[in-house]
C-alpha cells in the first residue's frame, strides 16, 4: 500500500449505514451507530416526487433555489411539501452561499437547487467555496432530458464534468429509480468524515418518469469509509510530546468547528496550559476571552499568535491545514517545532509541512483519547513547566496588541465600526463577512465566544459570501441576530438576495464598511505598487457620486436603510439597527478608504517578518 | 523522479477514469501511461497508471486518490515483485528482399506477425516496456510506418490477490 508514514487506514469494512429517517441524518458525521430499520413501504411516484420525499426522509427543512426548464418537474410536487421550504433566491450564487452559511450555523447539512446549464454553471462558486471550507452541502440541478444529453441541447451543461474538482464526489443520475439511494449517498457523504459538497445531476427525464419511492434507503460506498478512530500509539505519543515540551501551541483549524469538537477543545486547552491560536476559519472554537488564546495566526493574524508558532518547539495542529496565509513562507514556518497534526482527512497530513506525528481522526474522538492520556502523563511526570514560554507570550501579547490609528481624514475607523457591532450585539450573534479589510477586521475586533457564530470565505476567498451567507445562517438560526459584515465591492456582488430576505421575512442586517473602493487590493497597491490605484476606486463613498446609493438601495428592496458618517453617531446607528426587527436593515458605514489591515505578513515572505504596522517590526532578538 | 506502477481498483461506473485522470492532472502528475480494463468481479475496474514522480508527491496523490469515492483500493506494484506487460502494434516496411530479415528479428524477440502485405507487415508483440523499446529499436532500420502501444497492466508475483479484500468489501456492502 502507499500509505505514506502514517499508519494505514484501518481498511475494515465499515458495515452498511442504514439511513435514519428523519433529521438526525443531516448531523450525522460520519458515526456509524446502527439504526434499527424502520418498516419500508414502497409508493408509486414520479422521479420528481421521489427527490421531494428523499428530501423530507432526509430531514431537509429549507432549500434555496430558482426553478428553471429542466428542472420544472421537480418544482411541482415542491410546492406541496409541508416540511421542505424553498427559499426562492435571485441568482444561483446566492443561493448555494445560502444553502452554505445554513450549514455553517447550523451543523447541518444545506441543500441548493438550480436548473440545468446556467442554473447549474452559476452554483460553481459556491460549490468550490463550501469545497475549499468543507461546507456539508448537497446542490440539486436539473439537466436536459437524458436523450438530449451530449447534443448540445437548449441550458445543457456538464456540470458533473464542471464540477469535478470542486466537488467531495458528483452524480448523474438519468434513472428514476436510482433517486432515493443517490440522495442519501449525497447526504451521507456531505456530512460525513471531512464534510464538503455532493452534486445530484438529474436529468428532467428521470423527473419525470414512473418509480417507486422506498425509505430508508442502504448506503453501500465500497470506497469510502472515514477514520474517525485515532491509531492509540499516536495518541500517546501526542500526549507525550504535550506532556513534555516547554513552548507548545496549540495550532487550531475550522476542523475543530466542523467535527463539533470545541467542548473537548476547550479541555485540552485548560488540562494542557498551552497557548491556543485559531485560524481564520476556527474564529470560535475557542471563546476570544480564554486567558490562553493568543488569537489568529497567519497573515494578519496577531504577533504573539504569530511569532508563538514561530518559535514554538512544538506545534499541535488540530483540524487546521498550514494553508500558505497561515505558514507564510513554508520553509521558515515554525522552523523548531515538532509537529503533531491531526485531522479526518489523511491527505491533509504531510501534504504542506512535514509531520512528526500524524493522526487520523475524527477531532472530536481525537481530543476525547487525547485528554485522558495527557492526564496520565502529567500524573507520571507532573505539568510542565511552562512560566518561561508564557512570560515570553504575554510579553509580546502586551507589546504588539491588535490595535489601529484613527484615520487622519476625519472618516470612521472601520476597525471601531466592526469592534462596535461586536460589543453591542454580543457573542450570541451570527457575524458573516465578506472578503477583503472588513473581513480580516471582523475576524481581528469582534470577541467571538462560540463556535459556528463566525462564517466567511476562508479558502476560495469569494467576494460576495455575505449577504447570501447571512441569509441562509438566519432561516437556520432565526432566533440569533444575523450581521452581514460586508465590503462595499463584495456587497455589489450579491446584494439582490436583499430581495429575497425582503420577500422571504429573512431580517438580516448588513454593515457595508464603505471604503469606496476594493480595500484590500488598494492596500496592496499602497504597499506593493507606489500607491498607484489601478481600477480599485469604486465612487460609493463619502463626496463621490454614490453610485449604487446604498441607503437608497435598501429602500429599493424593501430594507430599512442608514448611513452613519462620524463616530458619535455609530453606537446610535448600530443600536437602532438591533431594534429593527421586521425586515433586513443596511448600514452604510462611510470609513476612512486608507485604514488598513496590521499586523501584516507580506505574501510569500517569511513570518519572522511580520510587520506589526507599516515599517515596524519586532526585534526577535530582544525575546530573551 | 522515478518510475512508479499503481494499481487502482475503482467501482465500474460511468465517469471514474475521468476522476482519476482529471485527478493527476489537477495535481499536475504527468501519466506516463494508463491502461484500464474489468477485473474478475464485475463490479471493479482496474487502473493502471505508471507516473513520474518523486516519493513525497506520490504519497500525496496517492492520498487524493484514496479520497475518490468510487476508488477501492491502491496498490503500488514494484517491478521486482510484479510482472508488467504492455502490447505493441507495429507496422514496418518488408518487401521481399528484406522480409525474411524482418521476420528474423520478429521471432528473435518471440513477437508475430499479424498482417502481412507485399510491401509491409504488421508485427504483434507484448513484453516489459524495456524489451518492446529494443524490438523497436531492431526494426527501425527497416522503416518503420507506424505504431500503437497500449499502457502498461501490472500483476503481483505470487498467490496472494489485491482484488480479494476489496472483493470481500463489495459483495458486503452490496
Amino acid at each position: 500500500m502507499v500509505q505514506g508514514p502514517h499508519p494505514a487506514p484501518p481498511r475494515t469494512p465499515a458495515p452498511p449505514v442504514p439511513q435514519a429517517s428523519p433529521a438526525a441524518v443531516a448531523h450525522a458525521r460520519g458515526d456509524r451507530e446502527r439504526v434499527p430499520a424502520a418498516p419500508t413501504t414502497v409508493e408509486k411516484v414520479t422521479g420528481a416526487q421521489s427527490i421531494v420525499r428523499s428530501l423530507e426522509e432526509q430531514g431537509v427543512e429549507a432549500v434555496f433555489g430558482i426553478p428553471g426548464g429542466a428542472i420544472l418537474p421537480l418544482y411541482d410536487p415542491l410546492m406541496d411539501s409541508a416540511k421542505v421550504r424553498h427559499i426562492l433566491v435571485r441568482h444561483e450564487q446566492g443561493g448555494g452561499h445560502a444553502a452554505a452559511g445554513y450549514a455553517a450555523a447550523t451543523g447541518k447539512v444545506g441543500v441548493c437547487m438550480a436548473t440545468s446549464g446556467p442554473g447549474a454553471t452559476n452554483l460553481v462558486t459556491p460549490i468550490a467555496d463550501a469545497h475549499m471550507d468543507s461546507v456539508p452541502l448537497v446542490a440539486i440541478t436539473g439537466q436536459v432530458v437524458a436523450s438530449l444529453i451530449g447534443t448540445d441541447g437548449f441550458q445543457e451543461a456538464d456540470i458533473v464534468g464542471i464540477t469535478l474538482p470542486v466537488t467531495k464526489h458528483n452524480y448523474l443520475v438519468t434513472d428514476a429509480d436510482d433517486i432515493p439511494r443517490v440522495i442519501a449517498e449525497a447526504f451521507h457523504i456531505a456530512a460525513s468524515g471531512r464534510p464538503g459538497p455532493v452534486l445530484v445531476d438529474i436529468s428532467k427525464s428521470a423527473m419525470q418518469a414512473q418509480t417507486t419511492f422506498s425509505w430508508p434507503q442502504e448506503v453501500s460506498l465500497p470506497g469510502y469509509h472515514p477514520v474517525t478512530k485515532p491509531h492509540a500509539k499516536q495518541i500517546r505519543e501526542a500526549a507525550r510530546l504535550l506532556a513534555t515540551s516547554r513552548r507548545p501551541v496549540l495550532y487550531v483549524g475550522g476542523g475543530v468547528i466542523r467535527a463539533g469538537a470545541a467542548a473537548e477543545l476547550r479541555a485540552l486547552v485548560d488540562a494542557s496550559g498551552a497557548p491556543a491560536v485559531t485560524t481564520l476559519m476556527a474564529r470560535g472554537a475557542l471563546p476570544d476571552t480564554h486567558p490562553q488564546h493568543l488569537g489568529m495566526p497567519g497573515m494578519h493574524g496577531t504577533v504573539a499568535a504569530v511569532a508563538a508558532l514561530q518559535k514554538a518547539d512544538l506545534v499541535v495542529a488540530l483540524g487546521a491545514r498550514f494553508d500558505d496565509r497561515v505558514t507564510g513562507q513554508l520553509a521558515s514556518f515554525a522552523p523548531n517545532a515538532t509537529v503533531v497534526h491531526a485531522d479526518i482527512d489523511p491527505a491533509e497530513i504531510g501534504k504542506n509541512k512535514a509531520v512528526d506525528v500524524p493522526i487520523v481522526g475524527d477531532l472530536r474522538e481525537v481530543l476525547t483519547d487525547l485528554l485522558p492520556e495527557l492526564a496520565r502523563e502529567h500524573g507520571q511526570h507532573g505539568k510542565p513547566d511552562l512560566e518561561a514560554w508564557w512570560k515570553q507570550l504575554d510579553a509580546w501579547r502586551e507589546t504588539f496588541p491588535l490595535g489601529y490609528d484613527e484615520p487622519s481624514d476625519g472618516h470612521l475607523a472601520p476597525q471601531h465600526v466592526i469592534q462596535r457591532i461586536g460589543e453591542l450585539s454580543g457573542p450570541e450573534a451570527i457575524y458573516a463577512a465578506g472578503v477583503g479589510q472588513h473581513q480580516m477586521w471582523a475576524a481581528q475586533f469582534i470577541k467571538y465566544q462560540r463556535p459556528n457564530s463566525w462564517l466567511n470565505s476562508g479558502g476560495l476567498g469569494t467576494m460576495g459570501y455575505s449577504v447570501p451567507a447571512a441569509m441562509g445562517a438566519k432561516v437556520g438560526q432565526p432566533d440569533r441576530t444575523v450581521w452581514a459584515i460586508d465590503g462595499d465591492g463584495c456587497f455589489q456582488m450579491t446584494n439582490q438576495e436583499l430581495a429575497t430576505c425582503t420577500i422571504n421575512d429573512i431580517p438580516i442586517k448588513v454593515a457595508v464598511i464603505n471604503n469606496s473602493s476594493l480595500g484590500m487590493v488598494r492596500q496592496w497597491q499602497t504597499l506593493f505598487y507606489e500607491s498607484r490605484y489601478s481600477n480599485t476606486d469604486l465612487h460609493t463613498g463619502h463626496g463621490t457620486v454614490r453610485v449604487p446609493d446604498f441607503v437608497k438601495l435598501a429602500d429599493a428592496y424593501g430594507c430599512v436603510g442608514l448611513r452613519c458618517e462620524s463616530k458619535a453617531d455609530v453606537d446610535a446607528t448600530i443600536k437602532r439597527a438591533l431594534e429593527i426587527d421586521d425586515r433586513p436593515v443596511v448600514v452604510d458605514f462611510t470609513v476612512s478608504r486608507d485604514a488598513m489591515v496590521w499586523p501584516m505578513v507580506a505574501a510569500g515572505v517569511s513570518n519572522d517578518d511580520i510587520q506589526y504596522a507599516r515599517g515596524i517590526s519586532p526585534a526577535w532578538d530582544r525575546e530573551d | 523522479m522515478s518510475r512508479h506502477t499503481l494499481s487502482v481498483l475503482v467501482e465500474n461506473k460511468p465517469g471514474v477514469l475521468t476522476r482519476v485522470a482529471g485527478l493527476f492532472a489537477r495535481r499536475s502528475f504527468n501519466i506516463h501511461s494508463l491502461a484500464v480494463g474489468p477485473t474478475e468481479h464485475e463490479e471493479i475496474s482496474r487502473i493502471t497508471v505508471v507516473v513520474d514522480v518523486d516519493e513525497l508527491p506520490l504519497e500525496q496523490v496517492t492520498k487524493q486518490l484514496n479520497k475518490l469515492i468510487n476508488v477501492i483500493k491502491i496498490v503500488e506494484l514494484e517491478d521486482a515483485s510484479s510482472v508488467q506487460r504492455e502490447l505493441l502494434l507495429v507496422k514496418v516496411k518488408a518487401d521481399t528482399a528484406q522480409r525474411t530479415s524482418v521476420l528474423e528479428v520478429v521471432q528473435l524477440f518471440r513477437a508475430h506477425v499479424v498482417d502481412v502485405v507485399p510491401d509491409t507487415v504488421v508485427v504483434e508483440a507484448t513484453g516489459s516496456p524495456g524489451k518492446l523499446d529494443a524490438l523497436l529499436t531492431a526494426l527501425e532500420p527497416f522503416g518503420i510506418r507506424e505504431i500503437v502501444q497500449s499502457g502498461t497492466v501490472a500483476i503481483g508475483r505470487g498467490s496472494r490477490s489485491i482484488t480479494d479484500r476489496a472483493l470481500e468489501r463489495v459483495s458486503r456492502s452490496a
